[in-house]
């Protein structure tokens, strides 16, 4: 410390803006910021999140391929999964920032979070907005693959199934960042997520056609929220391919009800309703952390 | 330091009387139960503006959950508070806009920049738009940190890193900083440093301090201390006082002529002294004081002198009955149980 004296600070001026809807939308933003900036930190997050569906895609989708070409003519089984593989990469990329709030509370920052002077809500929906960007950027990655099995690539459909994508996104976000509200370790997260994730993934119809199958499956696959993605990214697929009718009545069947046929915008009704509810709930749970 | 502080030693027991509007913080017969522990057993005190004012106790004597509450991070079982003006109950976001926090642990986010943790709590603040990179900057400043804007947090030290959290706690200008043992975990050379940072802080800014310590030596820092055991407020008073309470200082000196000097003090100022390893050792109140006229008036040549002012241990120990290493013991089991019963 030198001798000398300090120099006179300035009266503090600092004005705050007032509480109020402002306030919060600015927080909400700050909070959604943070998400962006942490994921364009990590470089080698965004590649490893793409190893995963890039080895469902060419690998797997390669080598079911030979087995199913008999029963779906003029298409390959790797066309067909892609739709599938996005949903795939997203669920990832979804837990994953919605996990991050059990490190925040674990390093501590999500306290510099609870006790600013904005709602609970406002952490939440940032936090959601977030992970509903990130993820939805790391599915729209895979997009650049659609030319390798065979999808055009057709403005109109990228712009749908990025849409499509970020509903998807932002109802596995709020889903994950309910259970994280509650878990505050990192491993309990992470072992809820993979107990979810694969029932979540196989009902889907992102891995296999959902006809013919047996009723007790078929129900389960009504039950699976994903399942309203998964169909729409689907249809958006197959509307551009060039493939024979029976082919495409086979591989891209829609979801019905007791034989009523689920409409592509009530679809992404329901997931959009499920991410609304998960919202809530997270926010809910988020009143009673200190 | 802070002498002139007006001081009010008197520690409003009952929770009758009404919190005071006017000061930085005003509590009133405040409680916090948890399921099967009390933590904080209604405790009054009030704080005045520009004061630094400590709580001193062992671990577990409900510290931390009493700022906590102060912070609107926990609600009361009974009782109540007003943090600037504000109940802790009722205007919870007043309170959060007039405070600024430094907890025991980090909360800083290590992936960010200094300046992004900073921009990131101006905006949760609400700080005005135009005034934000001007007022980061000016924290910065305060607290040294200027040239180290751009750093990732991860690359920064303990004492660095809290360092950046007093500044963040102070970026939107509050009118109470809260700390919450600022220098747990830190080296007592950083922990120097925070102090020196923290006294510049005062000196420049008008700023009402409150801050939980469980080390005797930093509540020397405070305008005033209270010390808390098992929930309660046990005193609350200066450091000076609470010292001189405790009884008088020790005098050491050294002359050519020690017999005479014993008998001097004995013919002058009526004090018993004695010899004590080599050195006239006696006991008086007030040394600091009585050294000079010592001085003047013994006749005896003095060759050195050494004075020992009773420390706030000896105070903690006075008002508890045990020292605060003992108290520290017996607290953890209350720590733990407060945790279960925070976690259940």
């Amino acid at each position: 410390m030198t001798a000398e004296p300090q120099a006179v600070h300035p009266p503090l001026t600092v004005t705050l803006a007032p509480a109020g809807l402002r306030h919060e939308l600015r927080a909400v933003r700050v909070v959604w910021q943070r998400e962006l900036i942490a994921f364009s930190r990590n470089r080698v997050r965004i590649l490893v999140a793409l190893v995963q569906p890039i080895l469902y895609l060419f690998v797997l989708g390669t080598g079911l391929s030979a087995l199913v070409r008999s029963g779906a003519p003029g298409i390959s089984f790797r066309t067909f999964m892609f739709p599938g593989v996005l949903a795939l990469a997203v669920l990832m990329p979804s837990f994953f920032t919605a996990g991050s709030i059990v490190f925040d509370r674990e390093f501590g920052f999500l306290r510099e979070m609870l006790v600013a002077p904005i709602r609970r809500s406002s952490i939440v929906i940032g936090k959601c907005l977030g992970g509903t960007t990130v993820a939805a950027f790391q599915g729209g990655l895979l997009l650049a693959f659609a030319g390798l099995v065979g999808v055009p690539y057709d403005p109109v459909m990228l712009l749908a199934l990025i849409v499509e994508l970020a509903v998807l996104s932002f109802a596995l976000v709020a889903f994950g960042v309910c259970m994280a509200a509650r878990i505050t370790q990192w491993q309990s997260f992470m072992a809820v997520v993979q107990l979810a994730i694969f029932p979540l993934l196989f009902l889907s119809g992102a891995m296999f056609p959902l006809t013919g199958i047996p009723d007790w499956l078929a129900v389960l696959t009504r039950l699976d929220p994903i399942t309203y993605a998964v169909d729409p990214m689907r249809g958006t697929v197959f509307a551009r391919l060039h493939i024979p009718p029976a082919t495409r009545h086979t591989l891209d069947p829609g979801v019905t009800w007791w034989g009523w046929h689920v409409s592509t915008p009530l679809e992404l009704t329901i997931v959009a309703v499920m991410g609304v509810v998960m919202l809530t709930a997270a926010i809910a749970q988020f009143q009673h952390i200190d | 330091m802070g002498t002139d502080t007006p001081t009010r030693a008197a520690i409003p027991q009952s929770g009758s009387d009404p919190p005071d509007p006017a000061a930085a913080v005003s509590v009133r017969g405040l409680v916090k139960r948890y399921d099967d522990l009390e933590a904080v057993r209604g405790v009054s005190f009030d704080v005045a503006p520009g004061e630094t004012f400590g709580f001193l106790g062992p671990n577990g004597a409900g510290k931390s959950t009493t700022i906590k509450m102060l912070c609107t991070l926990v609600e009361p079982t009974a009782g109540e508070a007003r943090v600037a003006g504000h109940d802790v109950r009722r205007a919870r976001l007043d309170v959060r806009r007039s405070i600024g926090l430094v907890f025991q642990d980090t909360t800083l986010d290590a992936y960010l920049t200094a300046g992004e943790n900073l921009r990131f709590h101006a905006d949760l603040y609400g700080v005005a738009r135009e005034r934000r990179e001007q007022r980061i900057a000016e924290v910065l400043e305060v607290t040294g940190l200027t040239d180290r804007r751009s750093s990732l947090v991860l690359t920064f030290s303990g004492g660095m890193k809290r360092r950046l959290e007093i500044a963040r706690g102070l970026l939107h200008a509050p009118r109470v900083l809260f700390l919450d043992e600022p220098t747990i975990g830190l080296d007592p050379q950083t922990r120097a440093s925070i102090w020196e940072y923290l006294s510049e802080l005062r000196a420049r800014q008008d700023i009402t301090i409150f801050l939980t310590t469980h080390y005797m030596d930093e509540a020397e820092h405070c305008d005033r201390i209270a010390i808390m055991d098992e929930g309660r407020l046990v005193v609350v008073d200066t450091p000076a006082a609470l010292k001189a309470g405790v009884g008088s200082d020790r005098v050491r000196i050294t002359t050519s002529d020690d017999a005479t000097a014993i008998a001097e003090l004995r013919r002058r100022f009526d004090i018993d002294a004695a010899v004590r390893e080599g050195e006239v050792t006696f006991h008086v109140a007030g040394a600091e004081r009585f050294v000079p006229r010592l001085f003047a008036e013994l006749g005896v040549p003095i060759d050195s002198v050494s004075v020992s002012r009773p420390s706030l241990d000896d105070v903690f120990m006075k008002w508890t009955g045990r020292t605060i290493r003992d108290a520290e013991a017996s607290g953890v089991d209350l720590a733990r149980t407060a945790m279960r019963a925070r976690r259940g």
